[in-house]
């Protein structure tokens, strides 16, 4: 198995008809993703892509049977969609939408604890390249191509530097069992914790790689994670060794406010917790096969 | 984004926080008059400069007659202020803001932020105003108060009771403490606020409490819906360059080195930061130019970069996904088709058909180095630079 999605996953598109919902929609089909429909509020009805467009999410989730879906929504009604796709019994929701402000992703995580663990969504993202399962489905904004089918989760904040890693993986015949990003936002809906959790129950995965940047306390807390419950390796990159103090780099969470929340700070905690470091971003790849002979997993 | 101090006091006390009587003024002849206005026999000049540590660095004075202030504002108006905070380019000083002295019994601490860990947004306070929240981690651990608050409903009144009380304030004074922190909330949240930070805020001899001087920052990514924050702008404060990016819709971040980058993904970008430093470099800046490097965009970056007068040695580091790498070097030969550029060039395509791409640019009459990976780029790039 893969983590959060499946060959046989239905995916809706929310912002379907817009222009970069329609060019990524026909990305995903194109490479095997179950996608049943999409919904545009007042273009329901409509048929796009071969497709039927919905009004509202509860109404595609009804007729469609969808589990899943990709959010493709303005930054101004983002928040909004994406707790309608909690309402509406989404189980996994994919934010690619960039620019979402903080106040919003508060209250929209906010919102979501009134489901009960076993109803509740998960929110994957925002602002990031989506989730993929190497020749299963492809739930993101990624190039499918670059992906080798195979054993190794990945989960990044970057989107091309998640890109980065796969490519170096594949030119290594390393393939890869789900990729996750989680987004550069400083308050995201899956943390890193939440995602190596996911691929150290998977029997598909053998190893994780997790590829972190300056700011924000995930990346640690993920190392902790790992040393106390998991049993599989984790490799990882903390991209922004040059980064200076106080200064947004690019995603809006790229930012160093506190201790621990530095390159440099971050790599020595997660010495401390175990998990192998990447030393530099050209050799993701490299380390991650030294990893599984050193371990016996090939 | 971040505004000036006389900014962020005028939303707070619009917020029912106490704020000392001010004014901002333009002119030595505006302060004295200014001074005047306000009466007393003390007043305070305080350069206007989005900057902490303005006292150390003399951009706040001290006067005693109209006379001074004036002579104050001579002094400060259309210098550069360099604190510990600005580098040392500082920062210019265009606004002057005269303020009443204030009597101070004590100087306290009081700062909202985004709390990333729990999610809400975190009240942090100490008793120990006037030094920064940095210094009072370190050395005063003991007296700093926190409080978690749930966004849903707010903050309460007895929270706020309680971190009032938590700063020794007298009982007489709590309910007015207690406003003084829900406002301060009120406006970090009602106004789509990242940092609010009232150091000090004072307990005055007279028993009144004031904002005596406050920090604000605001998510850019809610200006949208924020035209009266986004007005207060002031792009004297930013570095020229940025704010060219930035009105172009690019993250660019000026750093001191001299190796140029234009790299697409922020991710991708720091990483290459960090390869040109393993390799023995400096990166002169931090360019993302977005998931989809348009022709456009490659332009754009290519005029943004030329800008720095430190670059010796540019490096183009592009992952071309579903925008190929064919289709970005078409972009980068169109681009140097428009613009002259006489430094030495390095550029690394990955993903997409980077066969097709990198013939591209060998046919094209562009004079560049060519890399094939991360670390390849990075020591071709470094090397670039004593030639």
């Amino acid at each position: 198995m893969s983590i959060i999605i499946h060959k046989n996953t239905k995916i809706l598109v929310q912002g379907f008809t817009g222009k970069i919902g329609t060019f990524h929609a026909e990305e995903m089909i194109k490479y095997g993703s179950n996608i049943v429909g999409g919904v545009t509020p007042g273009k329901g009805g409509m048929t796009h892509l071969n497709l039927p467009v919905f009004n509202t999410v509860k109404e595609a989730v009804d007729q469609t049977g969808a589990s899943t879906s990709i959010l493709f929504v303005p930054p101004a009604f983002a928040a909004d969609s994406a707790m309608e796709a909690a309402d509406a019994g989404i189980k996994t929701c994919v934010a690619i939408t960039d620019g979402i402000p903080s106040h919003d992703m508060v209250k929209i995580k906010r919102y979501m604890r009134r489901y009960s663990k076993d109803k509740k969504m998960g929110l994957v993202g925002p602002n990031c390249a989506g989730i993929i399962s190497p020749g299963k489905s492809m739930l993101g904004i990624m190039p499918g191509h670059i992906y080798k089918e195979g054993k190794i989760g990945i989960v990044s904040r970057s989107g091309t530097l998640g890109y980065e890693a796969a490519q170096q993986l594949k030119d290594l015949d390393i393939g890869v069992s789900t990729s996750v990003g989680i987004g550069g936002d400083p308050i995201n809906g899956s943390s890193f914790r939440d995602i190596i959790e996911k691929f150290e129950s998977d029997d598909e995965t053998i190893a994780v790689l997790m590829i972190g940047e300056i700011g924000g306390p995930q990346e640690v807390a993920a190392g902790q994670f790992a040393k106390e419950n998991m049993n599989k390796p984790v490799i990882a990159y903390i991209a922004g060794l040059t980064a200076p103090k106080g200064r947004v780099m690019g995603h809006a969470g790229a930012i160093v406010s506190a201790y621990g929340e530095s390159a440099v700070e971050k790599v020595e905690l997660l010495k401390e917790c175990g998990v192998t470091i990447s030393k530099n971003p050209s050799v993701m790849g490299e380390t991650v096969k030294q990893v599984l002979i050193d371990k016996n997993l090939n | 984004m971040d505004i000036h101090e006389y900014q962020a006091k005028k939303i707070l006390s619009d917020f029912g926080v106490k704020i000392p009587t001010g004014g901002i003024v333009y002119s030595p002849e505006n302060a004295e008059n200014k001074a005047r206005e306000i009466g007393g026999s003390k007043w305070v000049v305080k350069a206007q400069v989005h900057s902490g540590a303005r006292g150390k660095a003399g951009g706040i004075i001290v006067c005693n007659s109209p006379l001074e202030v004036a002579d104050a504002t001579d002094k400060l108006l259309g210098k550069k202020l360099v604190t510990n905070q600005t580098g040392p380019e500082g920062k210019i000083i265009n606004r002057i803001y005269i303020e009443e002295a204030t009597d101070i019994k004590h100087e306290l601490y009081l700062g909202l932020v985004f709390d990333r860990s729990s999610e809400s947004i975190m009240v942090v306070a100490s008793t120990e105003g006037g030094m920064s929240v940095e210094e009072i981690s370190k050395e005063k651990p003991e007296t700093i108060i926190r409080s978690k608050i749930e966004v849903a409903v707010g903050i309460q009144q007895f929270q706020a009771r309680e971190i009032a009380f938590g700063l020794g304030i007298e009982p007489k004074l709590i309910s007015r403490a207690a406003n003084t922190i829900i406002g301060c909330y009120k406006a970090f949240s009602e106004l789509d606020a990242t940092m609010v930070e009232v150091n000090p805020l004072v307990v005055s001899q007279q028993d009144e409490i004031f904002a005596l001087d406050c920090k604000m920052s605001f998510d850019n990514n809610a200006m949208f819906r924020r035209d009266e924050i986004s007005e207060l702008r002031d792009k004297t404060q930013e570095n020229s360059n940025e704010v060219y990016a930035s009105d172009r819709g690019m993250n660019y971040v000026s750093l001191d080195g001299n190796i140029g980058n234009i790299i697409n993904g922020a991710g991708l970008a720091m990483a290459s930061m960090d390869m040109i430093k393993l390799a023995g470099g400096e990166p002169a800046n931090f360019l993302d130019v977005g998931g989809g490097a348009t022709p456009e965009k490659i332009v754009k970056a290519f005029k943004l970069i030329s800008m720095d007068k430190k670059v010796k040695v540019i490096l183009i580091n592009i992952f071309a996904g579903i925008n190929r790498c064919d289709w970005v070097a078409e972009g980068i030969v169109q681009a140097l088709d428009k613009i002259e550029i006489s430094l030495p060039l390095v550029i690394r395509l990955a993903g997409t058909n980077v066969e097709k791409g990198n013939e591209i640019l060998k046919k094209s009459k562009i004079n560049y180095i060519e890399a094939s990976t991360l670390e390849d780029a990075a020591n071709k790039a470094v090397e670039a630079l004593g030639n």
